[in-house]
Formats: C-alpha cells, sequence, structure tokens
C-alpha cells in the first residue's frame, strides 16, 4: 500500500534519477524535513537541544563523513575522534585570528582543513588495507590529540590548554557562546546536517560514489577496468574528513563551547562513530542518522526512565545503561547484520505489500 | 493492570514534577567510570551533609533540601545533559568535581545567573570575583596548592632551595598543567630546576616518567594526579625506593583510595589539603545519629571519615553556610540562584563558626569579597601512615605567595575577559 511505484511515471530523465524515486517517499522526505524546520524550532528549549538534537545532529555529519570512507569506499578509520579535533582547533583559531568573518565560514573553512589533514594521512591507504590501514588511522587519532596538547599555538597559550568558543552571530542572532538561544543552535547545525547530507547523498550517486564503491568491492578488478585507485581513495578520505571536520567544529563552537582535547576527541570518539555506522547500517546516508540517534537518544531515554521515573540510584542506572545498550547493539549485529538501514529497508518492502502479501 | 499502569503514571509525574519549596542542590556526581573511586565518597558526603541538615536541623532556616544526584561518569558531554536536566529544578550551586565539566559551566552558568563552587579545582583565575562574577573557588586553588607545597619545602629545608632538582609529575590534562606557570615562577624566585613529566590519560602506564625521575634524581617529586594515576605513581615510586617523605600529592592525590595498594611502602606520602583528615569531629556522632543508624545514608554508607568523604562534607558545609548567609541577606527563607550567589560572595567562615557546626578547625578561616572569590589561600599539609592508615595533619593551615600568585591571576583572568568580552565589576 505505501512506497507503491504504481502509477509514479517519470517523464523526464532528471525525474527518473531523483533522490527518491518513489512519490510517497519523497513526500514523507519533504514531511520530515518540513516538521525539523518549520516545527521542531518552536518547541526547542535548552535540555531538548542540549541533550538530544544537537548531539544527534553533529554525530549525524560526523557518521555521514566515516559512512563515505568506510562504508562507500571501504577504508576502515579509527582517526575519526582526531580529525574531528582538527575541525575543532581549526575552527577555534580561525574565530579568534579573524574575529569578523562570519561563523558559518570558518566551519566550512575548518573542514576544509581537515580535508587537507584527512588527505594527508590517507596516502598510507594506497599501500595498505584493512587492518593495517586501520592502525595506521589509528597512528593519526593518537598523533592529532597530542599534537594539540603540545603545541600551545593550537590553544592560544592558555595556561590550562582548554579552547574556549567566543560569541558570534549569524544575521545578529548568537549561535556561539553562552548566551545562546535554543533554536539559534538547532537551526544552525540542522543547516550543516542537512546540507552534509544532500551533498554526501548526491555524491555517493554520482560517477564518484561508484568509483568508491567499486574500490570497496574489489580494488583490483575496479583497478583495472579504469578506475584510479590514488584519485578514489584520496577523495574519499578528502570528502570523508571534509564532513568530520565540519562536525568537529560545530562539536566544539556550537555544542560543548569549551573543548580540552585529550578529554573530548579521544580514541572513544572514533570508536562512537564507527559504532554509529556499523549499527546505523554500513553505506548508507539513512544508516548514519539512525545510528546517531540511537547511540545519543537511547542513553538519554534510558537515564530518564530510570533516574527520573522509576528514581534508582544513578549508578545503578548507568551500569544499567552499559549493558542494555551493549546488549542491544549484540542483538542488533545478530538479528541484521547491515544496520537498522537495513530494517527500514525491510520495513519498506513489507509497507509496499501491506495488507495483501503473497 | 490498567489501574496499576495508571497509578504508576502518576506517581512517575509526581516523582519527576519539581518540589519548589526546597533549597535545591544538584550533585553532578561520578559513581562510575575511570574516577569513580574518587567520586564516590565525595558524593556521599555532599549528600549525607543535607540529609543531615534535613533531618536534625530540619532544613535551612526551616526550608528543607534536596540533592538530585545526576552521573556524569566524568564526561563532560553527560555533564552538559545533567547541568540541563537539572537547572530548571531551582538549582542553587554547581559543584561538578570535574575541571572539563567546571569550565563548560564558567559560561553557561553565568549566563543562566546560577553561582558554581569549584572547591580546589576547576580555573584558577576565577579567583578574580571582578571577572567571574558566578564561579567560586574558595578556600584555595590549584595555584595555591604548589606555592604551599614550595613554602612547606622552604619551610622543611633552612627556607633553602637553590640548586635543588623539582620534579612536577602531572596528568596531561587542563587540571595537570595548572600548576606549571607558578611553578615556574616560584624555580626563577627560589632558584631550584623544575622538571616536567607529563602523564597521560589515565595514567596507568609511567614507567617512563619514573624511569627519568630515577636518571635524574630530583629531590623532591610534586604530583597532580587523580584517579588511578596517583596509585600507579605511589606505587611506581615506591618500586624504584623513591623517598616517600620527599614525594608531596595535590589535594586530589592524597586520598585513602591512593596510598593503600601501595601497602607498607606508602608510608610517609604526604598530600596538600585545605580541610580536616579523619572522623574525631563533634559532627560526625550526630552523622551517626542522624543518617547513618536511620539507614539514610548515601551510596554504600561506608565512606564516612575518609579524605574525600571529608571533602564533600566541606563543601557542603560551605554551601549551606552560604545559603544561611543569602537568607540573612535577603530576608527570605526560600532563596534563588541569584540571591545564592550573594550569599556565597559575603560568605566569611571562621573558627568559631566551624566550631559551632561541630567542626573545630576542619578548615582555614577565611572571607569571600567580590574581588576574592578565592578566599584566603591557606593551606596544609597532612602524612600517610600506613600501619594506623591514618592521615596526619602535619602543618597547619599557612598562607601562600600572594606576589607570584596574584599576578598570575590578574593576567589570566583579563585574558578571558578580554577574549569574552566582560567588562570588571570592582
Amino acid at each position: 500500500m505505501f512506497y507503491r511505484e504504481a502509477g509514479d511515471f517519470s517523464t523526464t530523465y532528471p525525474q527518473d534519477s531523483q533522490t527518491f524515486p518513489i512519490r510517497f517517499d519523497r513526500y514523507r522526505y519533504y514531511l520530515v524535513l518540513a516538521v525539523a524546520i518549520f516545527v521542531l524550532p518552536f518547541v526547542m528549549d535548552d535540555y531538548l537541544v542540549n541533550s538530544i538534537f544537537l548531539p544527534f545532529l553533529i554525530y549525524a555529519i560526523a557518521a555521514i563523513g566515516l559512512n563515505i570512507l568506510t562504508g562507500y569506499c571501504g577504508q576502515v578509520s579509527l582517526g575519526t575522534g582526531g580529525f574531528m579535533a582538527v575541525g575543532a582547533y581549526s575552527c577555534y583559531k580561525l574565530m579568534t585570528a579573524f574575529p569578523d568573518v562570519n561563523i558559518f565560514f570558518h566551519v566550512i573553512l575548518s573542514g576544509g582543513i581537515t580535508a587537507l589533514v584527512g588527505t594527508a594521512f590517507g596516502l598510507p591507504s594506497l599501500r595498505i588495507k584493512g587492518f593495517y590501514l586501520a592502525v595506521a588511522t589509528l597512528a593519526a587519532q593518537f598523533f592529532l590529540v597530542w599534537l594539540f596538547n603540545k603545541v600551545s599555538w593550537f590553544y592560544n597559550y592558555s595556561a590550562s590548554g582548554q579552547i574556549n568558543a567566543p560569541e558570534r552571530t549569524v544575521f545578529g542572532v548568537e549561535v556561539t557562546g553562552p548566551n545562546t538561544e535554543a533554536w539559534a543552535t538547532y537551526l544552525f547545525c540542522l543547516v550543516f546536517t542537512i546540507a552534509s547530507a544532500v551533498i554526501a547523498r548526491n555524491l555517493t550517486r554520482g560517477s564518484m560514489g561508484r568509483q568508491w564503491m567499486a574500490i570497496r568491492d574489489m580494488d583490483i578488478a575496479a583497478e583495472i577496468i579504469g578506475v584510479n585507485p590514488l584519485k578514489s581513495k584520496l577523495t574519499a578520505f578528502a570528502v570523508s574528513s571534509f564532513f568530520v571536520g565540519i562536525s568537529g567544529a560545530l562539536f566544539f563552537a556550537v555544542y560543548l563551547g569549551a573543548v580540552e582535547v585529550g578529554e573530548v576527541f579521544g580514541i572513544q570518539k572514533s570508536f562512537l562513530v564507527l559504532f554509529m555506522i556499523i549499527i546505523g547500517g554500513l553505506g548508507s546516508i539513512f544508516g548514519a542518522f539512525a545510528g546517531a540517534a540511537f547511540l545519543v537518544v537511547l542513553p538519554v531515554v534510558l537515564k530518564v526512565v530510570g533516574v527520573d521515573i522509576f528514581g534508582w540510584p544513578t549508578d545503578i542506572v548507568a551500569h544499567f545503561q552499559l549493558v542494555i545498550v551493549g546488549g542491544l547493539i549484540i542483538v542488533f549485529l545478530i538479528a541484521e547484520p547491515h544496520g537498522l538501514a537495513q530494517l527500514w529497508r525491510l520495513a519498506k518492502e513489507k509497507l509496499r505489500l501491506w495488507p495483501f502479501p503473497h | 493492570m490498567k489501574m496499576k499502569f495508571g497509578t504508576m503514571a502518576v506517581a512517575a509525574v509526581m516523582a519527576a514534577s519539581p518540589v519548589m519549596a526546597d533549597l535545591v542542590f544538584p550533585s553532578l556526581s561520578y559513581r562510575t567510570g575511570p574516577f569513580a573511586a574518587g567520586g564516590i565518597p565525595f558524593a556521599d558526603g555532599y549528600a549525607d551533609y543535607f540529609t543531615l541538615l534535613n533531618e536534625r536541623d530540619g532544613g535551612i532556616g526551616g526550608v528543607m533540601t534536596r540533592v538530585p544526584e545526576c552521573e556524569t561518569g566524568y564526561n563532560t558531554e553527560k555533564g552538559v545533559e545533567c547541568y540541563e536536566s537539572t537547572k530548571g529544578e531551582g538549582a542553587l550551586v554547581y559543584q561538578p568535581l570535574s575541571t572539563g565539566i567546571t569550565y563548560q559551566l564558567i559560561p553557561k552558568a553565568t549566563a543562566d545567573d546560577i553561582p558554581v563552587h569549584s572547591m580546589g579545582y576547576g580555573r584558577t583565575s576565577a579567583k578574580n570575583g571582578a571577572v567571574f562574577s558566578h564561579i567560586f573557588n574558595y578556600p584555595a586553588n590549584y595555584w595555591d596548592g604548589a606555592s604551599g607545597a614550595i613554602n612547606y619545602l622552604l619551610e622543611t629545608n633552612g627556607g633553602d632551595l637553590a640548586g635543588k632538582k623539582i620534579a612536577l609529575i602531572y596528568h596531561n590534562s587542563a587540571f595537570g598543567k595548572e600548576p606549571i606557570r607558578t611553578l615556574e615562577g616560584l624555580a626563577e624566585k627560589y632558584g631550584f630546576s623544575l622538571i616536567e613529566l607529563a602523564v597521560d590519560h589515565p595514567g596507568q602506564e609511567q614507567k617512563s616518567q619514573w624511569l627519568q625521575i630515577r636518571r635524574e634524581r630530583p629531590d623532591f617529586v610534586l604530583m597532580w594526579g587523580w584517579g588511578v594515576m596517583n596509585q600507579v605513581a605511589i606505587q611506581e615510586a615506591a618500586n624504584i625506593r623513591y623517598p616517600m617523605e620527599n614525594f608531596i600529592g595535590i589535594w586530589w592525590s592524597g586520598s585513602e583510595n591512593d596510598v593503600l595498594p601501595a601497602g607498607d611502602a606508602a608510608t610517609g606520602y604526604k598530600a596538600l589539603t585545605f580541610h580536616g583528615v579523619g572522623r574525631d569531629f563533634p559532627i560526625y556522632e550526630d552523622m551517626q545519629k542522624y543518617v547513618m543508624d536511620a539507614g539514610l545514608a548515601a551510596g554504600a554508607g561506608d565512606q564516612m571519615g575518609t579524605v574525600l568523604y571529608n571533602r564533600g562534607v566541606y563543601a557542603a558545609m560551605l554551601a549551606a553556610e552560604a545559603a544561611k548567609t543569602a537568607q540573612e541577606i535577603h530576608g527570605v527563607a526560600d532563596i534563588t540562584s541569584g540571591m545564592m550567589r550573594d550569599g556565597m560572595e559575603a560568605l566569611v567562615i571562621t573558627e568559631a563558626k566551624m566550631e559551632e557546626l561541630g567542626m573545630p578547625n576542619f578548615g582555614p578561616e577565611f572571607a569571600v569579597s567580590c574581588e576574592n572569590h578565592g578566599g584566603d589561600a591557606l593551606i596544609g599539609m597532612t602524612q600517610w601512615d600506613a600501619a594506623t592508615q591514618t592521615w596526619t595533619l602535619i602543618s597547619d593551615y599557612k598562607p601562600t605567595d600572594g606576589d607570584i600568585i596574584n599576578p598570575l591571576i590578574e593576567e589570566d583572568s583579563m585574558a578571558y575577559a578580554a577574549e569574552a568580552g566582560i567588562e570588571p565589576r570592582c
């Protein structure tokens, strides 16, 4: 009944190759966008935005970035935390060095700087694969964190090595610093998330994405049919790091406001984003969103249910959180190794036949 | 079944909705994670003191207190979530017990008009109340700690440290880096040389640092550590037979958790402090009677009298006294967070007051003012005895070197003021 292509005719090529070719799917997508842009900002409060929506949107960008590298191009990376740190520290240096430039451009430039750094660390991927590449990116993770801790130029020589986001505005509305309104920070991040998702989706549908997937599926065969591994691997690293850098910049400037590199962008962050794309679904933009939502929202929900509603001791709830989230991850991986995105695909198939399955 | 669900929902709503007539002191605790061993006793002490006030005195000024707890796991992101979820309940003051979360809350809490009390941690230059209107770090900060340690060494070495080597082994984070500037200034003043040894989080691996200590043979070792790093460092010091009495930790490196694993070898280890140790205070009789015996203790109830439990009690006592001061200033019992801030800024702790509270000589005397949010910087020294398993106060609360510290505080706070666009208040 739902998601049926029956009666949905394409008369032009653009119609045929659009992102959501099925009409129902397209309207559903517009509805989600409309709710996110026109309804949610009016119901935002400090709690919702800081505990759920900002981390969800920002992690979604990071997951999209990593998904391009790992899910589409098949290059395993454990350096996400380090690349997010590059985005955060570039954003801080740009914000303090050029206070008159709009924060919007700073965030994009931070993404660009991270893309350069990511490409440099992507060079070993031309020679090594799989676990060995994972170890090389792990080295990037540790090196970058060490660098931002060691060289005081990156944190403007402050005594403690912390970086703090100064107040910056977009169209006269504050989006960083302590006096922000919930809806403003939400919309600012939402713009970046939507743009990232649209760009990533279209890149992966185009020739570049096909090259990445060819490399992922079998790099030697891809090379033989004329895919340039140097170009496609390095573009994957660059594009992926660009998104990860943007998420790092937003994470620091808009969400946390103060960052200490070892604590915030440590190895746990790399694993967290990797888990997001594994649970969400490798090679799927929707999977990046689903994984981010799963790992951001679930702990908060468990905490609210356990502490606020049942009144259990906080430490018991914290331990249960680990148990439940860990258990669910195992269940998901056994029941559906292709992640939440595959569940969604199956659900769509079922809904298409409902209520008269064969 | 339906009925049951209905009652449950009602109970849930009642439990979740804030009772406005309470004085709310949220506790951002960490009973899990790498620093749980330090977080548990502090959180227990903080909660138990308020329970005692409720049970014995009927709250503060006739208004009951409430301590909603929120688990941060020492993680800044969870800290943000905790702050946002508790601030709506009418939170009076935050004590995050984490330098990272404190840095996060400095601008946020100031904007929300809620004071933060970072007692012996956080941003040292918050002592300058003219710039940091809502941040308090009395009675002592890390720079006082650094100076206090050097003063103690001067005192025990005939006032001369020229040509001596002092090593600083520190947690490689905002917290651990704090004392470096002060120590550099002091090294120049007294002519000793400073060796800096960074230990990466969480600090389980310190072989290379202690090898360097063994090679360079510093006369004294100072430590800025927290959590598992302390235990490892003390064990390593014992392994290389470093003389324990020349090894001094900051107050976060001086609890029972840190010295017990090294056994007898830890005897003689010293740690700085700004509050009393042990359970030999009259208040603990009341605590036993009204809280422990009544089964109202927070956590497992087995922490009474440990160093970090005392620190939690001390933090709670200072918060309660500030609330009393606020009630006196504004003439209302049910104070708001803004009034609490005024109370903290007018707080005066005297020996007579502590005596009256059943905590004689529990901490130094100090007074807070608009310019000075950091108290009078009096630092004591404790020493561990493994045979009796007790910490003893071996040096009374003594003043620190304001000539070195005050210009640094001025410089750092003014840099923050310029960065954040703050106009000094007083």
